[in-house]
């Protein structure tokens, strides 16, 4: 069976697993990182969204065989540096948006990926942008998550992560 | 887990409890302290006790007082509510094992919060887990009817209270002061000499070497800290690190990821499998076996059990809802509806019948469950409401004696009724027994979540107001729903209370339906039934968020306004000028306010108002909506969009809010349901299987249809108890959206959702029974 490297979370990883093997599985299944969360396996309710590059992407769609060496894939453990948190998920606490939790990771990456596109467009974050985010909240935490996005993209700003694409 | 102990306890007599408790107060209880090694505190709580302005004061309900679903709740929770113990650890942590399931309610919580206040320790020095089931419980394990901080507010302020009591008389023989002179704060107690010890160093000393019987006094109402404060979840942190577990996320070794290939019509049964051992031989793949459900597959990986699944060959025998499309059901409705019988005479009426569609009751996390099958013992971990029907269930499934099969409780993703269900536990139980007694780690793919998995039942609902001018003579309901599925502890805890009830031997449907629904409207002669379509006894029902409610309310609701109309009034006015109780009258009256009710909208958009009151709680809605063309037309990628919500205000009354933060989240919630009720959520039966196979077909809220604007107002609760709230909003907001549409649009909406006769999406193939996943992830960042 062939084997894959690329990088997670800052570090190279290799894995063993079939090409069409898609990122979600090699992330919980085999490497054991449980963040981003099952919810259709067709990209349409985004709860497993991660970075690759940088962009909000859905690991249930990536095969693994398409990841090189290069390719830096994020997930919401390590979104933040070590220890700490990154903007997006204090401005979560602070406005206590989570319920249930599990479509809360997803949220947080399309936020954080939705705040870097529009700040390297050189704009503020609209309602259109918010309307068009795709991430399913079950728990319907929609109106506390539009006000966390807006929050948490203002701290971006003044933060190491100020909403610039990273790849 | 010390929560599961009850070894040691001495024997309850009721009657003495009664007779003692006559004389404590309004906020005097009797408490225990168990034998242990470290202080461990629980409630004894007598079934009745007399009303009192306190917050304390009337929260039991009496056997003379069953008069709703949640005072049945609570009486049939109330004779074990002292198995229930908080501990203090040596470490200075409090732990307390909820008889109930997290799954984003906010439960846990509100009932850390409930400790700390009554035992004055920090809010994140308390460790509330979820308790494995527990069948000498009964009925104290069930997490439904929005009764949880209903029934166990008491007993967890009279467990810890007690345990705060003990902890004083412990602190006065180590700081030789008295115990009435020392101060509890913090996890701390201080002597006037400025001497201090913690909790956890007095809490062998506090522990009782034989039960003992406590008298406490709760902490008054007035001086409050934690209770009644927004309180962020306890499980924040968790939840935005991805550190949160779910049963998926849960590390049981050997147990490999599991699917089910299932059948192409609701519930068909293997017939034949073809290629077997071609499936076998693919790559990762483990374990296929053919269960009840269908054909399960085991292998390394998730990805692999899809593609398995999608390659199983597999000739089927249709299930008993065979062909049946929605008409057909439509058909078995009205022949189910109970007669109206003739009006009044010499009265003039508003009658219509309403339609509500099938509507999917998934969470964001599928049904799952984690197995563990041995030869002679099992153990399951899953997110279950109601875990001691399961353990049942489970052990009847495996013919092992109950007491060899263990149930872990899990946080659950969502619920939404769907977790008052075991159907997960069962097939894993059943996959790693057919697998030759493998762990399995069991999840369903979205398509069979939506296709297979519970639904809310298709009703009808026909209402008929009576009246002369102004003045309304009765009101008459006809409910008409296919048959709802209460085999999930519900129906037994009802038949074990049937002697006290005043409905006799009805069915439990009955029984719930009569329980759970209440008149706010002074309008004369009441009478509401309901009847049940068997729809060939086929379909996985549940509820969603409220059984009957937002059917029946939303039905009300609409006739309410139509009969405004007709008498020239204004559909708050006229509300307001019917009610029975000032807590509506107040919660009414706060929504218009904050709405502005009544100010000028242009052509096209409305507000629209409703009410509700169920749970000990009321709830007003004004809900705003845009009907105009360039916002129905509006384009969002792959989305429906619609008319849309621009505005939601709710005003609610749950007496005393434990966290005003999780209730606002939860009428937050429910305005997205309500929404999604009203205008855009059902899914469509055709030749025996629903079209809708994942969240781009079915179309619950998404941001696209969020209103920009939710407020939520608490109301003071004026010193009564905490009523419930998990699903108090929704039928409010269902009705205040369909009463805003039709008045946008001069129509008058008969069937809801109101785009159910759109279909939006191209529907997946039922065969193989679930879609491949893209491999064009990369190119589609964003």
């Amino acid at each position: 069976m062939p084997e894959h490297t690329f990088r997670l979370n800052g570090e190279p990883v290799t894995v063993t697993a079939p090409d069409d093997l898609r990122l979600l599985w090699v992330l919980r299944d085999l490497l054991g990182l449980t963040g981003p969360k099952y919810g259709c396996g067709i990209a349409v309710c985004k709860a497993c969204t991660s970075h690759l590059n940088g962009r909000a992407v859905t690991p249930c769609s990536v095969p693994v065989g398409a990841l090189g060496p290069e390719d830096e894939v994020t997930t919401i453990e390590g979104l933040a540096g070590e220890g700490g948190l990154h903007p997006m998920q204090r401005a979560w606490l602070d406005l206590d948006v989570s319920q249930c939790g599990y479509c809360q990771p997803g949220q947080i990456m399309a936020a954080v990926a939705l705040v870097r596109r529009v700040a390297a467009e050189g704009r503020a974050v609209t309602d259109a942008d918010l309307d068009g985010i795709r991430n399913v909240c079950r728990c319907g935490a929609y109106p506390r998550v539009r006000e966390a996005i807006r929050a948490g993209g203002e701290a971006m700003r003044d933060s190491p992560d100020r909403g610039l694409p990273t790849g | 887990m010390v929560g599961r102990k009850d070894a040691g306890r001495e024997s309850v007599e009721p009657e003495s409890v009664r007779r003692e408790s006559g004389g404590l107060g309004r906020r005097g209880f009797l408490g225990y302290v168990l034998a242990a090694p470290v202080l461990v505190a629980g409630a004894e709580l007598a079934p009745a006790r007399a009303a009192g302005g306190d917050s304390a004061g009337n929260g039991a309900a009496g056997a003379d007082l069953l008069l709703d679903l949640n005072s049945v709740m609570t009486a049939a929770a109330l004779p074990t509510a002292h198995l229930i113990t908080v501990e203090v650890g040596q470490d200075g942590v409090v732990s307390f094992a909820l008889p109930r399931t997290e799954v984003g309610q906010g439960v846990t919580t509100s009932t850390a919060m409930l400790i700390a206040e009554e035992l004055d320790v920090p809010l994140e020095r308390v460790r509330v887990t979820l308790a494995d089931a527990r069948p000498e419980l009964l009925f104290n394990q069930l997490t439904g009817g929005s009764n949880t901080t209903i029934a166990t507010y008491l007993p967890i302020r009279v467990a810890a209270a007690t345990a705060r009591s003990r902890l004083l008389d412990a602190a006065a023989g180590v700081l030789g002061a008295p115990a009435a002179a020392l101060v509890l704060s913090g996890g701390l107690v201080t002597a006037p000499s400025g001497r201090r010890v913690g909790i956890g160093e007095l809490s062998a000393r506090a522990s009782a070497d034989r039960t003992a019987r406590v008298a406490v006094t709760l902490k008054p109402d007035k001086d409050f800290r934690v209770i009644d404060t927004p309180r962020t979840r306890v499980d924040a942190l968790d939840a935005v690190t991805g550190r949160k577990r779910f049963t998926m996320d849960l590390d049981v070794p050997g147990a490999k990821p599991t699917m089910v290939c299932r059948p192409p019509t609701i519930n068909g049964r293997v017939s034949t499998v073809d290629n077997l051992a071609r499936v076998r031989a693919m790559p990762g793949v483990t374990d296929v076996a053919v269960v009840s459900t269908g054909v399960a597959v085991r292998a390394q990986t998730f990805g692999q059990c899809v593609d398995a699944v999608r390659a199983l060959r597999v000739t089927w025998r249709p299930g008993p809802v065979g062909g049946r499309s929605e008409a057909a059901v439509l058909a078995e409705l009205r022949a189910a509806e109970p007669p109206l019988g003739p009006a009044p005479p010499l009265t003039q009426t508003v009658e219509d019948v309403f339609t509500f569609h099938f509507r999917g009751n998934s969470a964001l996390e599928p049904n799952c469950a984690i197995a563990d099958v041995r030869a002679d013992r099992a153990e399951v971990w899953s997110a279950l409401k109601s875990p001691i029907v399961a353990k049942k269930e489970v052990a009847a499934k495996l013919g092992l004696p109950p007491s060899a099969v263990t149930v872990h409780v899990v946080e659950g993703g969502g619920s939404f009724g769907r977790k008052l269900f075991c159907d997960a536990a069962l097939e894993a139980a059943e996959a790693s027994r057919a697998f030759g007694n493998k762990p399995v780690k069991l999840m369903w793919h979205r398509a069979d979540d939506c296709r297979q998995g519970r639904v809310h039942p298709m009703s009808t609902s026909r209402v008929r107001l009576s009246h002369l001018g102004p003045v309304v003579l009765g009101y008459a309901q006809r409910h008409s729903s296919v048959r709802t599925d209460f085999g999930h502890g519900l129906g037994e805890l009802l038949t074990a209370m049937a002697a006290r009830l005043p409905l006799g031997d009805a069915a439990f449907s009955q029984t719930f339906f009569h329980l759970s629904q209440a008149m706010p409207y002074e309008f004369g002669v009441t009478t509401r039934l309901l009847g049940e379509a068997e729809a060939g006894g086929g379909f996985n029902t549940g509820s969603m968020r409220g059984v009957y409610s937002p059917d029946v309310t939303c039905a009300r609701e609409l006739v309410v306004d139509r009969l405004a109309r007709k008498l020239g009034q204004d559909p708050f006015r006229f509300r307001l000028g019917k009610l029975r109780e000032e807590r509506a009258r107040a919660a009414l009256l706060k929504a218009a306010d904050v709405a502005g009710w009544g100010r000028s909208m242009p052509a096209g958009t409305a507000q629209g108002i409703a009410l509700h009151a169920e749970y000990h709680s009321a709830v007003a809605v004004v809900a705003e909506i845009d009907c105009r063309p360039e916002v129905v037309g509006r384009r969002v990628r792959d989305a429906v969009t619609g008319p849309r919500v621009t505005r939601v205000v709710v005003a609610v009354d749950v007496g005393l809010a434990v966290n005003p933060s999780g209730l606002r989240a939860q009428l937050t919630g429910a305005a997205s349901d309500g929404i999604a009720l009203a205008l855009t959520s059902s899914l469509h039966l055709r030749d025996g299987h629903f079209l809708e196979a994942s969240w781009d077909d079915y179309a619950y809220t998404r941001q696209w249809n969020t209103p920009l604007e939710v407020q939520v107002v608490v109301l003071p609760g004026d010193g009564r108890p905490p009523g419930g709230a998990g699903e108090l909003g929704v039928p409010a907001v269902m009705a205040a959206v369909a009463c805003a549409y039709a008045r946008a649009t001069g129509t008058d909406p008969t069937v809801f959702p109101i785009n159910h006769g759109v279909l939006s999406f191209t529907p997946k193939p039922t065969v193989p029974p679930v879609p491949a996943s893209p491999d064009d992830g990369a190119a589609r960042a964003e």
